[in-house]
């Protein structure tokens, strides 16, 4: 006997080249935003400052905004107080590297790079600390309760920066970059500061690394599952909660790191920095959705170049270029370019 | 009658019956109880943080929605008064043109962050009113033409609200314009938060109240939860806005620092946790205790500082500017400990 089943020839459909394209649409933003900066200004020196101090930018951004999205990805805990991280960051750096100004007045490279990393590396084992802490005092009580853990930790970045002032003073500290790496180089009739591309270089190089840790190790792969399904992660014996905890650790000393670099572009630290910083690593984080690294870098170069080129042509506009392109985004897609956590 | 002006929502608790009526005696009759301008100062300053803080509440404890740009509501209402009477001339006519249209204002802004963010999840609403409301308050201190930068505005109000404005004398106490203008204050203060009160205590408090216990539920009985969420934001902004409209009608001033500083907004946020989420009173309680501590605790700060001084680090610590670091921890503290204020405690009580 013979079974009546229906003839079916099974096929792949094949994505229509309109939905591919929207697929890595949030790729193309960045190259697309550059072509239409070099439109609009027209000089090709002034683009060239413009784009690489944007992605400079944009670098140190993503550094910063990279644990936030992380930590609210895999914990559903969205973290006020991350600010507060930044600042400590630079404050500990910039300490570290005045302290150090035996090394960092001469011209010498090795000596310059040593006294920055010994800086870069105070400042991200004290931010980790503090993250533990704050993670222990302050997240932990609220777990679950989103209300509450915007209070609290709004409470604890209010805390955190006022014991700054208690101990280093009130007062902005100013502060001169090593000798290596003030100045500028000149390429193509473009002066680009060579701390910029040093600060694109690192973010680069950041980036990938963060990512190779992401998708190629095991340790990767149980935070990318927790960001999913952390339920599923827990079913199958893992701890998430230790996993969460060291990526509050790591993503909070990356916020310290990203303060002394940002510290060091601005060549002036203040309290309320973290607090200023906050406003755009938000942004950043929102536009590139919830709980993604990828969206959370295109976010913030798009951020970091918009910025530039904004503040370039239309001074008084840069100000609200990051709500104008916060709303446009969201408009396109409400849950930010690439949304990774499910709407819980 | 009381019951009805009260939308049946009573304080449930002898002491904090004892105590609203106690500060609602006090306000009323401060100009004869307490006389001198500072005093005054304070009991306007407590009457307009009640309207404001009241409405924040509406959003926070009703509809357990977070918002950081409660400043920039309260704010457009103190600049749309400003504006108002800087263009218009001195005049009533100015006075209402501006509280409308800044109400109105503030309204239409909510309502566009609200669809914007309140669509997709409540948390976005904190982290975009947080970006918006900086990038408002830093474009009011740049647009100096128009609103006077960081110098903010000085104008005139109409003349039977200034000191100038005599009408004799009741009580030994000269009575003037600055005295009608305070009543103006609490009487438009007193009305803004029984309405507050009906609203909360209507079947719109009711279903936002579903919202904030289980929005999912409350969409699965068929009410549409974006919908009460975006009317409850437009209709606290309004508030805040009119709020504002008052503070800039009594200060006769507006400044980016004292209407749309982030440091309100924590003034804000802690009136209503120490008061007590949830319940328009605790903002009465919260909003009392806390201008009274912020003019009064400073400067006891100040006696401990210099007391202390020969030790180390404790001077730093009680230094009168970092009076926010205190607050900070009584914020987490009551957050953690007292998460119903000082309202749910007094009425868990009884």
């Amino acid at each position: 006997m013979t079974t009546a089943a229906p003839d079916h020839a099974p096929k792949y459909a094949q994505l229509s080249l309109p939905d591919r394209i929207a697929k890595v649409m949030p790729l193309l933003l960045v190259p697309l935003l550059v072509i239409f900066g070099f439109l609009s200004i027209g000089s090709t020196s002034s683009w060239l400052t413009l784009t690489v101090s944007g992605l400079a930018m944009g670098m140190m951004i993503f550094i910063m905004a990279s644990g936030l999205t992380l930590v609210f990805g895999l914990m559903d805990v969205i973290n006020f107080g991350h600010g507060a991280f930044i600042s400590v960051g630079a404050y500990v750096g910039i300490s570290a590297l005045l302290a150090l100004e035996s090394w960092t007045g001469v011209p010498s490279l090795l000596l310059n790079v040593a006294a920055v990393l010994a800086a870069v590396i105070a400042a991200m084992c004290v931010t980790g600390a503090l993250g533990w802490g704050f993670e222990r005092v302050i997240v932990r009580p609220v777990y679950g309760a989103h209300l509450k853990q915007i209070l609290v930790t709004v409470g604890g970045l209010i805390v955190i920066e006022q014991l700054i002032q208690v101990v280093w003073g009130p007062d902005e500290i100013f502060l001169t970059r090593p000798e290596m790496l003030k100045g500028a180089v000149t390429f193509a009739g473009a002066a680009i500061e060579k701390y910029r591309l040093l600060a694109v270089v690192f973010g680069l190089v950041l980036f990938v690394a963060m990512r190779l840790v992401l998708k190629r190790t095991k340790i990767g792969l149980i935070v990318r599952a927790g960001v999913q399904n952390g339920e599923m992660v827990e079913a199958l014996g893992y701890r998430l909660r230790l996993v969460f905890i060291g990526v509050f650790v790591a993503g909070s000393a990356l916020a310290g790191l990203g303060g002394v670099m940002w510290g060091l572009y601005q060549e002036v630290i203040t309290a309320g920095m973290g607090e200023e910083m906050m406003i755009l690593v938000f942004i950043v984080v929102i536009i590139g959705g919830l709980g993604s690294v990828e969206g959370a870098f295109i976010g913030a170069l798009l951020v970091g170049l918009l910025q530039n080129y904004v503040a370039f042509l239309e001074p008084k506009l840069a100000l609200i270029s990051n709500i104008a392109l916060m709303t446009a985004i969201l408009m396109w897609r409400p849950q930010g370019m690439m949304p990774v956590v499910k709407a819980k | 009658m009381l019951t009805n002006l009260l939308s049946g929502d009573r304080p449930r608790s002898l002491i904090l019956t004892i105590l609203l009526l106690a500060i609602l005696a006090a306000l009323a009759l401060a100009p004869f109880l307490f006389p001198g301008v500072r005093s005054l100062e304070t009991a306007a300053r407590i009457c307009i943080f009640i309207v404001l803080v009241a409405s924040y509440d509406l959003l926070l404890g009703y509809s357990g929605i977070v918002s950081f740009a409660h400043t920039m509501f309260f704010g457009l209402g103190a600049y749309g008064v400003a504006l108002a009477s800087t263009h218009m001339g001195r005049g009533f006519d100015a006075l209402i043109v501006g509280t409308i249209s800044g109400a109105v204002a503030a309204a239409i802004l909510a309502l566009l962050i609200g669809l914007f963010s309140l669509r997709v999840r409540a948390i976005f609403f904190a982290m975009i009113t947080l970006a918006v409301a900086s990038a408002m308050a830093v474009l009011v201190s740049q647009l100096s033409g128009l609103t006077g930068g960081e110098d903010g505005l000085n104008y005139s109000i109409p003349r039977e609200l200034t000191p100038a404005f005599k009408l004799g004398k009741l009580f030994g106490i000269s009575v003037t314009g600055k005295i009608l203008n305070y009543y103006l204050v609490f009487f438009a203060s007193l009305a803004l938060f029984l309405l507050l009160l009906r609203i909360v205590n209507s079947p719109f408090g009711r279903v936002l109240k579903a919202i904030r216990e289980n929005d999912f539920r409350a969409e699965a009985i068929g009410y549409r939860v974006v919908l009460y969420r975006t009317l409850a934001t437009c209709l606290s902004a309004a508030v805040a806005a009119l709020a504002g409209s008052l503070f800039a009608i009594w200060l006769r001033y507006v400044g980016p620092a004292t209407t749309l500083s982030f440091e309100i907004m924590l003034d804000i946020l802690l009136m209503v946790v120490i008061g007590g989420m949830g319940t328009m009173y605790g903002a009465v309680i919260g909003t009392t205790i806390f201008v009274l501590a912020q003019n009064y605790l400073q400067n006891l700060m100040g006696v401990a500082a210099s007391a202390t001084e020969g030790l180390p680090l404790i001077p730093q610590l009680l230094d009168p500017d970092r009076w926010l670091l205190w607050l900070g921890v009584l914020f987490i503290l009551s957050v953690y400990f007292f998460p119903t204020g000082i309202v749910g405690r007094l009425r868990a009580e009884d």
